[in-house]
């Protein structure tokens, strides 16, 4: 069978609850980035195969992913950031030790 | 079954493979890896669906700068070689509970809805269509988005300057009074 | 018209009195205290009599009849437009009178306590509370609704509260204002219900309005409250019967009376203050406050007021006979004297002749008030002199003691209904209303005046005479201070002169249950019996107690068990111990008191752990970790997701 909208489609939602649930059990910060990053490739990919198969006509798609890959690196910047940070005033990055939100 | 199927079912095979791979690895440097593998796997598609300039991209920016920035994170604050600590079970199978329904739900969805294929003449992708697109400024044009992540992309250089800045004037102090604050709270 | 200024600053001098020795006394008039609350009650007395002159001379009487004047109304707390509690002077035949008692015989005590208390470390706050008492009681006095009665009443409860725990180092003192404030709280709580009751029925809470429609048959009010009935009898009989609680508690009327007797624990001019003149009449004021109610809306409660009345005039005179402490027996002759002014009442009828007892019971309020606040301030001067209150630590003391022993004769004879004093007139007046009411109670009064000449004279003897003259020695500190100074002797002789004249003020010119004059008419030969009864008396205490003798022990041990009785007050307190401790403690309090602690308590406990568990659940929720907020999260978004579109479409 050819691959085709639907085969993509399937690959994106699969790397992105991949991500999420990556992002639910782990309890490192850096590999939770990580899933973050899975998530917003799966998106990427749902962009492109929107694109690609329903507006070829348009390019509006492929800029959206542009766009996003821009943040992406934009945010990954930001969260290592602030992971380091993290890692300087807790001395660990266990997501588990962070948990100041609760006050 | 044509070369070129075989290539997406290889492709995506990998990317699903390694996405996993990437999760639940205990080795956070190997999980870098295969998540190094995975973007790659996904420019492959990029390649297959004939999107050559975003490959590109996903290669140079996701592979060439993301991972390698994820990595140096890494060796700045982990030691490398040891497991990553084991997540709670409970925690676990409630997340793949919720993980699976949500992923059911969404293919269910995808596979009831119809998608309209439009009629209209493909536009090819290639650079110059893109960089006359990306530059426009009449009616479809991405200028002013264009201009807005260059600021915000100059907005985060700043930002990670400032957090890393503010950091190395006095860490002890600001140690110590967080914890005697937590404290008094608890 | 009435003098809205004067009438109003009678109360307000002794407030200002109270608030200002309250606050600064102790700081700023450690000695002038005394002096700075007789000078403001004197000026009270004065305002008190000049408007009483003015009142039944001037402006009171209209066509002949002396009208109820309302001085001054103001809204006080209104709940809503028509409903309101106000604050009034009510100017009337009885409260022009109360007034001119009230002040008249504090000013006395104002003057007594000078002598009598003179160097008291809290002399200051003795003379506040006086002045709190003195501004509540006329506060209660010229009360114009039965709600501003009421607050007025608490506050004399109060300051009787204070003022007879007034030596608070004294443990029997401490115990006796409790026991004063618990029974007649407990009393006021039937008084309050049946003031909700009298006003709800009447729909106002105004004397005037409430009388007006709750004796005209054909109103409204009237109708429905006569309608209305719980246990067989009507919502009035039961106000009406509820207030009278009110009043019996604080009138000490059997069996309301235990506190009575304790009370004498408080300094002496005190007792004769509020335990004998003032306060303790508040209860027949009361019940002659509202007498139209009662007498013609409600007979029957009227006729229960009486054999209180009667009952406890006789209980109280058997008791008295058998005390040995002094300020006891006079207690229990107020309480009986107090039953002769309530079974006055009791067999009184609404105006004209028929409402002789009435008038009868003001005039006795009048005279018992001259004359017991003499004999208490007389047994504060002995009590003084001698340092005791016990009969048995005295006698003798008439030639170290002279003014005291003519005052105190006069107020005997007073008492004991010996013509010409002003005791004879007034229970004339009461003995009459009874043998025209009602026999039985006529009989159960013969008697009792009978007894109070005994017993008043067995302690005029007792103080007086009996023993021979103690020697120097035995006389500790009597050379000190001797009789007393000029302020306490000169109350006690303006006293006494007002107990001798008082009796041919011709009272029911002014006092009457309508209003109109009344021309009490004697019959000499009506009076040969009690006035013979009391001469009995007398001479029974002479034979018994003029000379020391063993007389009165062998009475006692051919009497036993009629003695024994009498002298431990028929055992009422006792009762009353054994009703609270063992009855109500055992049957109603423990188990209550279970109730509280396991299922009260306990409903309380289950509420609070189960909140506890609760938020101890919740608080986990708020972790403060990502992931658990996150997994909530999409948790949430696939239910909602599934609701929207598979349920709710």
């Amino acid at each position: 069978m050819e691959p085709g909208l639907y085969h993509i489609l399937f690959l994106s939602t699969a790397l992105f609850f991949i991500g999420v649930y990556g992002f639910l059990t782990r309890r490192n910060l850096i590999t939770m980035l990580m899933s973050i990053e899975l998530i917003l490739n799966s998106v990427n990919l749902n962009f492109i195969a929107f694109n690609k198969y329903l507006w070829p006509n348009q390019m509006d798609g492929l800029f959206f992913t542009l766009f996003i890959i821009a943040i992406a690196a934009a945010e990954a910047a930001v969260a290592i950031a602030i992971i380091i940070n993290l890692y300087r005033s807790h001395n660990s990055i266990d997501v588990e030790n962070a948990e100041d939100l609760k006050y | 079954m044509t070369g070129s199927d075989i290539i997406f079912y290889l492709l995506a095979t990998l990317c699903v493979v390694f996405a996993l791979l990437s999760v639940t690895t205990r080795h956070i440097f190997r999980a870098a890896i295969y998540l190094l593998f995975t973007l790659i796997g996904i420019a492959g598609i990029y390649f297959w669906l004939q999107y050559e300039f975003i490959a590109a991209v996903q290669i140079v920016v996701y592979v060439g700068g993301i991972v390698v920035l994820i990595i140096f994170s890494i060796f700045l604050t982990q030691q490398t070689g040891e497991q990553l600590p084991k997540q709670k079970l409970d925690r676990k199978i409630f997340a793949a509970l919720v993980v699976f329904a949500g992923f059911a739900l969404t293919m269910v969805q995808i596979y009831q809805h119809t998608f309209i294929e439009t009629d209209e003449i493909a536009i090819t992708p290639t650079v110059e269509n893109i960089g006359k697109k990306m530059l426009a400024v009449d009616s479809g044009g991405y200028a002013l988005p264009f201009e807005v992540i260059s600021i915000l992309l100059l907005a985060a250089l700043i930002g990670c300057i400032v957090i890393a800045l503010r950091e190395k004037k006095n860490i002890e102090p600001q140690i110590q009074d967080d914890t005697e604050e937590h404290k008094g709270i608890v | 018209m009435p003098n809205v200024t004067a009438i109003s600053l009678i109360p307000l001098l002794p407030l200002a009195g109270f608030l200002l020795l309250g606050l600064f006394g102790r700081k700023y008039f450690k000695n002038s205290s005394g002096l700075i609350g007789t000078v403001l009650l004197l000026a009270s007395t004065v305002l008190a009599l000049y408007t009483a002159y003015e009142y039944f001379f001037v402006y009171g009487k209209v066509a002949g009849v002396y009208e109820k004047f309302v001085a001054l109304q103001l809204t006080w707390l209104e709940f809503s437009p028509g409903v309101s509690i106000d604050m009034g002077l009510i100017i009337d035949p009885i409260s022009v009178m109360m007034l001119v008692v009230v002040t008249f015989i504090s000013l006395m005590v104002h003057i007594y306590s000078l002598g009598y208390l003179k160097g008291e470390e809290r002399f200051p706050t003795y003379y506040s509370y006086l002045g709190l008492f003195t501004f509540s009681m006329l506060g209660l006095v010229l009360a114009s609704n039965i709600f501003q009665i009421y607050i007025f009443w608490e506050l004399v409860g109060v300051s009787s509260f204070l003022l007879i725990g007034y030596y608070y180092d004294k443990p029997s003192a401490v115990a006796a204002c409790k026991k004063a404030f618990i029974v007649t709280r407990f009393a006021d709580l039937g008084f309050l219900i049946g003031i909700l009751i009298l006003s709800f029925s009447g729909g106002t809470l105004d004397f005037a309005t409430l009388i007006e429609r709750l004796t005209s048959p054909e109103s409204n009010e009237f109708k429905a409250a006569a309608a209305s009935t719980f246990l067989g009898a009507s919502a009035l009989t039961w106000g009406a019967a509820l207030v009278f609680i009110g009043g019996a508690g604080k009138s000490a009327m059997f069996p309301l009376h235990i506190w009575l007797p304790d009370a004498m624990e408080g300094p002496t001019p005190v007792s004769a203050l509020i335990h004998a003149a003032t306060m303790v009449v508040a209860g027949v004021y009361l019940v002659a406050r509202l007498f139209p109610i009662f007498s013609v809306a409600v007979p029957g409660v009227l006729e229960i007021i009486g054999w209180v009345g009667a009952v406890s005039a006789i209980v109280a005179a058997i008791i008295a006979c058998t005390q040995t402490d002094i300020k006891r027996v006079l207690a229990y002759s107020t309480m009986s004297q107090i039953g002769f002014m309530m079974f006055a009442l009791g067999v009184s009828n609404y105006g004209g002749e028929a409402g002789l007892g009435y008038t009868a019971s003001m005039f006795h309020l009048f005279t018992h008030a001259m004359f017991k606040a003499l004999l208490f301030l007389g047994a504060g001067a002995v009590i003084h002199y001698v340092h005791s209150n016990d009969m048995k630590d005295m006698g003798g003391l008439r030639k170290f003691l002279p003014i005291t022993h003519i005052t105190f004769l006069i107020a005997c004879l007073a008492i004991a209904g010996v013509p010409p004093f002003a005791g004879f007139f007034s229970k004339e007046e009461i003995l009459l209303a009874a043998y025209n009411n009602n026999m039985a109670i006529y009989w159960i009064a013969l008697i009792t005046s009978g007894i109070t000449a005994f017993y008043m004279f067995r302690l005029y003897f007792n103080i007086f005479w009996s023993k021979p003259a103690p020697s120097p020695s035995e006389r500790a500190g009597g050379e000190v201070h001797g009789e007393g100074g000029f302020a306490m002797m000169m109350p006690l002789v303006l006293l006494a002169v007002g107990t001798a004249a008082a009796g041919f003020i011709p009272f029911g010119e002014y006092v009457s249950s309508d209003g109109k004059p009344l021309h009490a008419h004697f019959d000499l030969s009506f009076s040969i019996a009690p006035v013979a009864l009391g001469l009995i008396g007398i001479f029974t205490a002479f034979w018994l107690y003029k000379k020391q003798n063993d007389k009165p022990t062998k009475l006692a041990t051919s009497l036993g068990g009629i003695y024994k009785t009498a002298y431990n007050k028929f055992y009422i307190d006792e009762i009353y111990l054994f009703i609270t401790k063992k009855v109500l403690f055992n049957l109603i309090g423990r188990p209550a008191a279970w109730f509280d602690k396991n299922i009260v308590d306990g409903l309380m406990n289950l509420i609070g752990n189960i909140t506890e568990k609760i938020s101890e659940g919740i608080k986990k929720v708020q972790s403060g970790k990502v992931q658990q907020y996150a997994i909530y999260f999409l948790g949430g978004v696939i239910v909602l997701a599934v609701l929207f579109i598979y349920i709710w479409k």
